[in-house]
């Protein structure tokens, strides 16, 4: 069910994935190692084979997350071209908003202070 | 008749694979996540489960957007891994139980949600790494029924819906001939938010109501849309749909075995719930 916005969320709603199919399906084809190799060895030739459009083309080159989604990318496929860079999830966090790696990592640890009164089922009112 | 002893909820994280690959369970990051698991598997091991229902989500490894069914349920007498793209290692096929997958089928057919069946399914680490976390020595002892959920593309199903979802999967379990003890396994969660400027995002406050809701008022949650739940739980904290699914399976009362939340693993508030019906 859709709704209203949620701020700093992007929802991957049935436009997100009609606007972003060319992208997706390229990242999607980067499960086997065969077409990680082939990307690597000519970037322009792979995106072109999935026929991604120029916004998507230069998503792909810039290596920046919020462009990629923009253009329709969905994380979990994204994850995947990622994945070629050895960027794991907080790298990607990282970038998106704008801190340096340790400091997302500090900022998802500052949660933990959280994880007593979540075992003892008291931090809600259920 | 089958009888459902209960359920076992955890986090997928594909990054436990990759610790579990290079033998990190005791590396400091890792031993509050992994500390969980003993005892889960004392509990598992006392009961001796015969079938596992795994009710996940697929992450882009056998359904992409060309094909995107809501609910799947696998119907294959094997299901293996592949590589996902990012590394982590694939495992060893995991045996199928299609005869219990085909009267879950039946039932929910005849209960009006209208299934996509699956007889070549491949799994990834949303399924697998359960497993491999539950059953470390591997698990011929245990056939299993895989069901995915989308929580990939919007709209996702409702919590109410999956919960109904669930109890119709239940229905199945229990009117099944064979004598078995069945286990369901629900993957996924808890809040976390890969993508966006709230990149990171955790919210304990309603990770602690789910996981106090899905002991014995699972109903509590079907109030949210799965757009409220993205909101509150985050993207990719949708995954919750699985674990209310889950719940909708063992139905009926339940009580709370043990429960091991642990932030962070990755970018995720990390999860173990073990529920035992009673």
């Amino acid at each position: 069910m859709s709704g209203p916005k949620i701020p700093g969320t992007p929802v991957f709603t049935g436009a997100y994935a009609q606007k972003g199919y060319a992208l997706n399906k390229m990242c999607y084809s980067l499960n086997s190692a065969e077409n990680r190799a082939a990307f690597k060895a000519d970037e322009d030739a792979y995106c072109a084979k999935y026929g991604l459009n120029v916004e998507q083309r230069e998503a792909i080159r810039s290596r920046i997350v919020a462009k990629l989604i923009e253009a329709g990318g969905n994380v979990y496929y994204l994850a995947k071209f990622a994945g070629i860079f050895g960027l794991n999830v907080q790298d990607l966090g990282a970038q998106q908003t704008g801190v340096s790696v340790d400091e997302f990592k500090a900022k998802l640890k500052s949660y933990a202070v959280h994880n007593d009164a979540v075992n003892a089922g008291r931090l809600s009112n259920v | 008749m089958s009888n459902i002893i209960g359920s076992i909820s955890a986090s997928h994280i594909p990054a436990i694979g990759g610790a579990i690959a290079k033998g990190l369970q005791h590396d400091e990051y890792w031993k509050p996540f992994f500390d969980g698991f003993p005892p889960a598997r004392a509990w598992l091991n006392a009961r001796k489960p015969d079938i596992v229902v795994v009710v996940y989500n697929d992450h882009g490894l056998n359904f992409f957007l060309d094909k995107m069914p809501t609910f799947a349920i696998g119907a294959a007498p094997v299901y293996t891994s592949e590589d996902e793209g990012w590394g982590i290692p694939t495992v060893a096929p995991v045996p199928g139980a299609p005869d219990l997958s085909w009267a879950i089928i039946e039932q929910v057919v005849a209960d009006e949600f209208d299934v996509t069946t699956c007889q070549e399914m491949l799994v990834d680490h949303a399924c697998t790494v359960p497993l491999q976390l539950l059953w470390p020595e591997g698990w011929e002892s245990i056939r299993i029924v895989p069901i995915a959920i989308n929580t990939v593309q919007h709209p996702l199903p409702s919590p109410k819906r999956c919960l109904a979802f669930g109890q119709s999967i239940g229905k199945a379990i229990r009117a099944f001939g064979p004598e078995l003890n069945v286990l369901v396994v629900s993957t996924g969660g808890l809040s976390h938010q890969l993508e966006g400027e709230r990149a990171g995002f955790i919210n304990p406050e309603f990770d602690d109501l789910c996981l106090n809701a899905l002991i014995n008022k699972p109903e509590l949650l079907s109030k949210y849309s799965s757009h409220e739940i993205v909101e509150l739980a985050g993207s990719q904290g949708a995954e919750i749909l699985n674990w209310i699914a889950g719940r909708g399976i063992v139905g009926g009362e339940a009580r709370e075995v043990l429960r091991n939340y642990h932030i962070p693993i990755s970018n995720t508030a990390s999860a173990l719930q073990v529920l035992e019906a009673v």
